[in-house]
């Protein structure tokens, strides 16, 4: 599957990584891309740890698996670095974003001599102050568009906009917060 | 035109409900298939659809109900999976023996224990013998497509049997790709209203539903039960032509992939059909003869045709994602070696079990089976003829 980027999703059942999966297959979806976002299980309750996938690709997708050696990992949970190995076949060409307030350099000696570039966002704080609350999703998925330049960030932040309508029909004062969510994402994510 | 979507299996599913608007659906939730009747209760507080939903206590009662609506003379669904489909299993004979058109959303998913979530076919593979039709999907297009197309096969009147349109948990009902949607009006027109010959609430014919039948008269309802599937098979070859004027896509038996000149060939249902389509493009560039049958239709079992079309391989590896418990392989490859005999091929036929309780199956363990194949034809390897793939080491 040659032009094929994969990307995976490292959460805990709760935090919205699945959904954050979903709406990246969204934004690319949107792009004229062909998709897959999907979530794999282990046991289902709150807390547990969870992967979702994202394929992306400019032909039709036909493989059914989940992704062993991909180009991007996302780590919405920074507690799970070290119960989880989250760079397993990680590409040394891509890169790692991981949902912490700690620098890069702080995190790489955690990161099993993962040499590939890191990525740092704090979107607990981030979501805290744009939210109220801590729903580290969307910041995340502002970093991974950000980082893999999948879509730039005007059309991302506009697709956003609809996505959120939509999704939050029902509670419209979200709307706002979660868009300033990933604005200041998009900023802040650092190498 | 069709319209460009983007959607998970089971919102697929549930879109082609409420293109088709059936009359009744009794349904309990039970995970991956969950979101199907939850769909289809929004679109219907919404006003979109005037299904009667019925929320039931448990799945026993969700076929009972269902039964008992496709006897009134409605057109009827439900979903389920795994446990919850073994919940249902006198109905399931019920409605197959009563001769009721009706269609279950099922979302293949292992059956306990160790309880498990995940996709595998113990739960349909385990009813294959019950007397619906079973129709397969590799994709959330395949299982939107082929539930258009359910109704139109489990109500023509030479056939009125249940079906059962089934899909991969999770790998597909959770998945979200792209998928081409067919516009509302022209479903509608595919599928047609549902006129029932007979039905119980018809004063003018009245008639029995489910009465007892002695020994003298049981072995005939059997007989007729199984001409019924006999009748299935040009059913839905025929309502596939005519999908395939509507939309361009084609359906069958089976999808044949780079098969006619191979060597080897795989075998199997479902989802991982796509994992293997790239490994054989992989295989097929370093110049090796590889190829796929992937079945979409099991019960009725297309037994002679593919048979056939795998007769001049020299070596085929048929793949079950259920155990069978016989000591000796799972029910497809049961099903396949038997027609193989039949028509004397030649075929050497090896079993293996995959995928069970959700095991991944990756174009690497596709290769492996490939290679296997090849050193037994090739070297003359001794390999074992019933193996697990992917076990931990």
């Amino acid at each position: 599957m040659k032009d094929t980027i994969e990307i995976r999703w490292h959460g805990r059942g709760g935090q919205g990584a699945k959904t954050a999966a979903l709406l990246l297959a969204d934004v690319a979806f949107k792009t004229g891309k062909y998709v897959q976002g999907f979530p794999e299980y282990g046991p289902e309750r709150m807390g547990a740890p969870i992967t979702a996938y994202n394929r992306i690709s400019s032909f039709p997708i036909r493989v059914h698996s989940n992704i062993y050696t991909p180009k991007y990992v996302v780590v919405v949970d920074e507690s799970l670095i070290g119960p989880v190995d989250v760079t397993a076949g990680l590409k040394e060409d891509g890169a790692i974003i991981v949902n912490t307030p700690e620098s890069p350099d702080e995190i790489r000696p955690l990161l099993n001599g993962y040499s590939g570039k890191i990525y740092t966002l704090d979107a607990k704080e981030i979501s805290i102050r744009t939210l109220g609350a801590n729903f580290p999703n969307s910041p995340m998925l502002a970093a991974i568009v950000a980082v893999s330049g999948i879509m730039e960030e005007h059309a991302f932040m506009k697709e956003m906009e609809t996505s959120y309508h939509h999704k939050f029909a029902k509670k419209p004062e979200v709307i706002e917060g979660n868009m300033n969510a990933l604005k200041l994402a998009f900023k802040e994510v650092t190498k | 035109m069709a319209i460009r979507e983007r959607l998970s299996g089971n919102e697929a599913v549930a879109y082609a409900i409420r293109q088709i608007n059936p009359d009744v659906m009794p349904a309990f939730p039970i995970t991956p298939s969950t979101e199907i009747p939850q769909y289809v209760s929004t679109f219907i507080a919404n006003g979109e659809i005037d299904t009667e939903f019925i929320p039931v206590e448990s799945e026993h009662s969700a076929m009972s109900a269902a039964i008992g609506a496709s006897a009134a003379g409605c057109r009827v669904l439900t979903a389920t999976s795994s446990c919850g489909m073994a919940l249902m299993w006198e109905e399931l004979y019920v409605a197959a023996s009563n001769r009721l058109p009706l269609a279950l959303a099922l979302v293949n998913r292992a059956l306990s224990g160790p309880i498990n979530i995940n996709c595998d076919h113990s739960d349909s593979m385990g009813a294959r013998d019950t007397g619906w039709i079973q129709i397969y999907a590799e994709n959330n297009q395949e299982a939107y497509d082929n539930f258009v197309q359910a109704y139109r096969i489990s109500e023509h009147k030479d056939v009125r049997l249940p079906i059962m349109i089934c899909q991969d948990g999770f790998i597909t009902s959770h998945a979200v790709e792209n998928i081409e949607l067919i516009e509302d009006e022209k479903v509608k027109a595919f599928v047609g209203e549902y006129e029932p010959e007979q039905y119980l609430l018809n004063p003018q014919m009245p008639m029995a539903v489910g009465p007892y039948a002695t020994s003298p008269f049981y072995m005939e309802t059997k007989m007729l039960q199984n001409e019924a599937m006999i009748h299935a098979r040009k059913v839905i070859l025929d309502v596939a032509a005519d999908f395939k004027e509507m939309t361009g896509r084609s359906y069958g038996f089976f999808e044949s992939y780079r098969l006619e000149d191979a060597d080897y060939a795989i075998v199997m249902i479902g989802s991982a059909a796509g994992t293997t389509k790239e490994a054989i493009d992989e295989l097929r560039e370093a110049g090796k003869k590889v190829g796929l049958l992937k079945i979409r239709v099991f019960r009725p079992f297309p037994g002679e045709e593919i048979a056939n079309a795998l007769k001049h391989t020299k070596a085929v590896a048929i793949l079950d994602r259920s155990e069978g418990f016989r000591a000796g392989g799972g029910p497809l490859s049961a099903e396949v070696k038997e027609h193989l005999y039949d028509i004397h091929a030649s075929t050497r036929a090896v079993s293996y079990i995959y995928g069970l309780g959700g095991r991944d199956y990756t174009t690497v363990e596709a290769k492996e089976v490939y290679r296997q194949l090849e050193d037994m034809i090739e070297n003359g390897t001794n390999i074992p003829q019933y193996q697990y793939i992917g076990l931990r080491k």
